[in-house]
């Protein structure tokens, strides 16, 4: 078992969800409520990591993040280091392979929540703060954690984006998926096999929580 | 007064909803906005609570100015103090009865929100289902929970979207002997939005009928019912005997008007107000036609006697609807209800030959309807 790449994994997972759990929130709950011209557009560009082979993804973003491409540039500028090969390009990169994971099941969540419910809540006085805080969250947050697991889930298995924009540079790009890739290479199949254990066993129990959760969705405690 | 303490709206738009509207409502006083589904009664309260916002327009309630196209004045929502009764309640689910009251106390302090929710749940007869969520309660204790919330806030008018729509029928009796009551404590303008003629008629002081988005008349019901501004209104209230005709001549001496429907005049009270000539629409509320007994003449019957043939006779439980095609007028059918027995006794069957009279005093001028969509 390779621990250090274990702990990469989860640190990129916790990261990639820390910063997905507003953008999610603030683009579902957008995409659920508010018509506008090119919504369809803005909805399937935010799918696509869903169906895009991830060296596809991975090979724009490489070319994005890299020294000659503006953003690799501004992060040079800024931070003095680069964002391919790096734990910062990984987590920037897994945030944007992880967007319709995040932002998809918290707009179902937004979704089931009835207009006049919210619109009940602002004629009782409340705030837009308020109404978010006091009614949205607590009954979109079956959606919101869907998002949050799911994401989590995929990040730990995400392989093609890793490989391509962060090679395998061991303690900084190289998560667990690399490691058992790097294993098998190795011929050491008890390793690879001991760590693709551990995180089928963490995708089953991901998936499960995402089921149980978006029973509930729609439910409306009732 | 009413523009001081009471609420006075004005809107008007063309999209998405045309809306041509005024209306006032004084402190204590309930005003049903009634009209047909796509009336725009409900886009109305929207636009007083601020979930909608009318191309141009002014409301005001309580000496505050809530919205003003001209003055770019819009408060949101949550700055207007409404009390909003959701056709749906639009309880919050994941709140107690409690909680949903305590939601809308936010301007009352800490320590007072408990006892004050409390109470308020006691005034609408919940008491001892404060910790019951929404989905564990009837349609009429939701109901109620959405009313103790809409008091929560301290209106300064109370909107009621079709609050009575979901419940049956038993405990709409109740809930609007409750509403009865509760008005005699507030002294807030209550707006009832409703399609049903008769709960209007129960618990406003006036009634304001609505037609694509256009207010056509405000009166008190029994006046309104009585006469009705309009042909438009009229068929929106469901009058039945509405019928077109021309002022034969005024008689001032004898205190009379003498109206001609087709070959035959009919007397009426003096209304000077229609020229001789002048082609009307008229209209007779069912309750205003008597029908000649057989045996024995009875009180009235000298009053416009009008001969015909029944045309259609329909039971209804005690009452009979019946039908009369007045004879030598080919499309005017008189529309009337009687008990069985009375029509029994008095022999009125598909096809009977029987004379009505129409009180004068029951005739109701109009404008002539002016073409077929004012009629519509």
């Amino acid at each position: 078992m390779d621990w250090t790449a274990l702990v990469l994994s989860l640190e990129l997972g916790a990261g990639t969800i820390l910063v997905l759990l507003p953008i999610g929130i603030l683009c579902g709950r957008a995409l659920a409520w508010n018509r506008f011209h090119g919504k369809g557009f803005l909805e399937a560009l935010l799918a696509l990591p869903l169906v895009l082979p991830p060296t596809v993804l991975g090979y724009y973003l490489l070319i994005a993040f890299g020294g000659a491409a503006p953003i690799g540039r501004a992060f040079h500028d800024l931070f003095g280091g680069t964002l391919v090969f790096s734990f910062a390009g990984l987590l920037i990169a897994s945030i944007i392979a992880n967007l319709p994971f995040a932002i998809q099941p918290m707009q179902r969540g937004f979704e089931a929540i009835a207009p006049e419910v919210r619109e009940a809540a602002a004629c009782s006085g409340m705030s837009p703060l308020r109404v978010l805080w006091r009614v949205e969250l607590p009954l979109a947050w079956p959606g919101i954690v869907s998002g949050l697991v799911l994401s989590f889930a995929h990040t730990l298995g995400e392989f093609g984006v890793v490989l391509m924009v962060g090679g395998s540079i061991p303690g900084e790009t190289r998560t667990i998926a690399i490691a058992i890739y790097d294993r098998v290479q190795a011929f050491d199949n008890y390793a690879a096999g001991t760590m693709s254990a551990f995180l089928l066993a963490l995708c089953l129990i991901a998936l499960g929580i995402t089921y149980m959760l978006s029973g509930r969705i729609g439910r409306r405690h009732g | 007064m009413a523009e001081a303490e009471g609420l006075t709206v004005r809107l008007r738009q063309s999209t998405p909803i045309a809306l041509d509207a005024e209306l006032a409502c004084a402190p204590g006083e309930v005003l049903a906005l009634v009209g047909p589904s796509g009336s725009g009664k409900s886009t109305i309260l929207r636009c007083i609570a601020g979930l909608h916002r009318a191309r141009e327009g002014r409301i005001a309630c309580g000496g505050a100015l809530w919205s003003d196209s001209r003055a770019a004045v819009h408060l949101p929502p949550h700055r207007r103090a409404v009390g909003f009764v959701f056709q749906s309640y639009a309880l919050f689910p994941h709140m107690t009865a409690l909680g949903n009251v305590l939601a809308a106390l936010g301007h009352v302090p800490g320590p007072e929100r408990e006892a004050r929710a409390r109470n308020l749940l006691a005034l609408v007869h919940l008491s001892g289902l404060e910790q019951r969520r929404p989905a564990t309660l009837s349609g009429g204790q939701q109901q109620r929970v959405a009313m103790a919330r809409a008091l929560a806030r301290d209106p300064k008018v109370l909107l009621l979207d079709e609050p009575f729509s979901a419940v049956d029928k038993v405990t709409r009796r109740k809930l609007y002997r409750e509403l009865a009551e509760l008005r005699q404590q507030l002294h807030t303008p209550m707006v009832l939005v409703t399609h049903d003629l008769d709960e209007a008629a129960l618990l406003a002081d006036r009634m304001c009928i609505l037609h694509h988005g256009r207010t056509l008349q405000t009166a008190a019901p029994f006046d309104l019912m009585a006469h009705p501004a309009s042909v438009a209104v009229a068929r929106l209230i469901d009058l039945k005997n509405v019928f077109n005709g021309a002022i034969d001549e005024h008689r001032p001496e004898s205190n009379l008007t003498l109206l001609r429907w087709g070959g035959r005049l009919l007397e009426m009270p003096l209304q000077p107000g229609f020229a001789p000539g002048q082609l009307v629409s008229w209209c007779i509320p069912t309750t205003h036609i008597i029908l000649h007994r057989r045996d024995r003449p009875s009180r009235g019957e000298r009053e416009n006697p009008v001969p015909g043939e029944v045309s259609e006779f329909v039971t209804l439980g005690d009452n009979a609807s019946v039908a009369i095609r007045v004879d030598g007028h080919v499309d005017d059918v008189l529309l009337m209800s009687v008990p069985v027995h009375v029509a029994r006794r008095n022999a009125v069957a598909m096809g009977a030959k029987v004379t009505v009279s129409l009180l004068s005093e029951g005739i109701h001028l109009m404008p002539a309807a002016a073409s077929e969509q004012d009629t519509a």
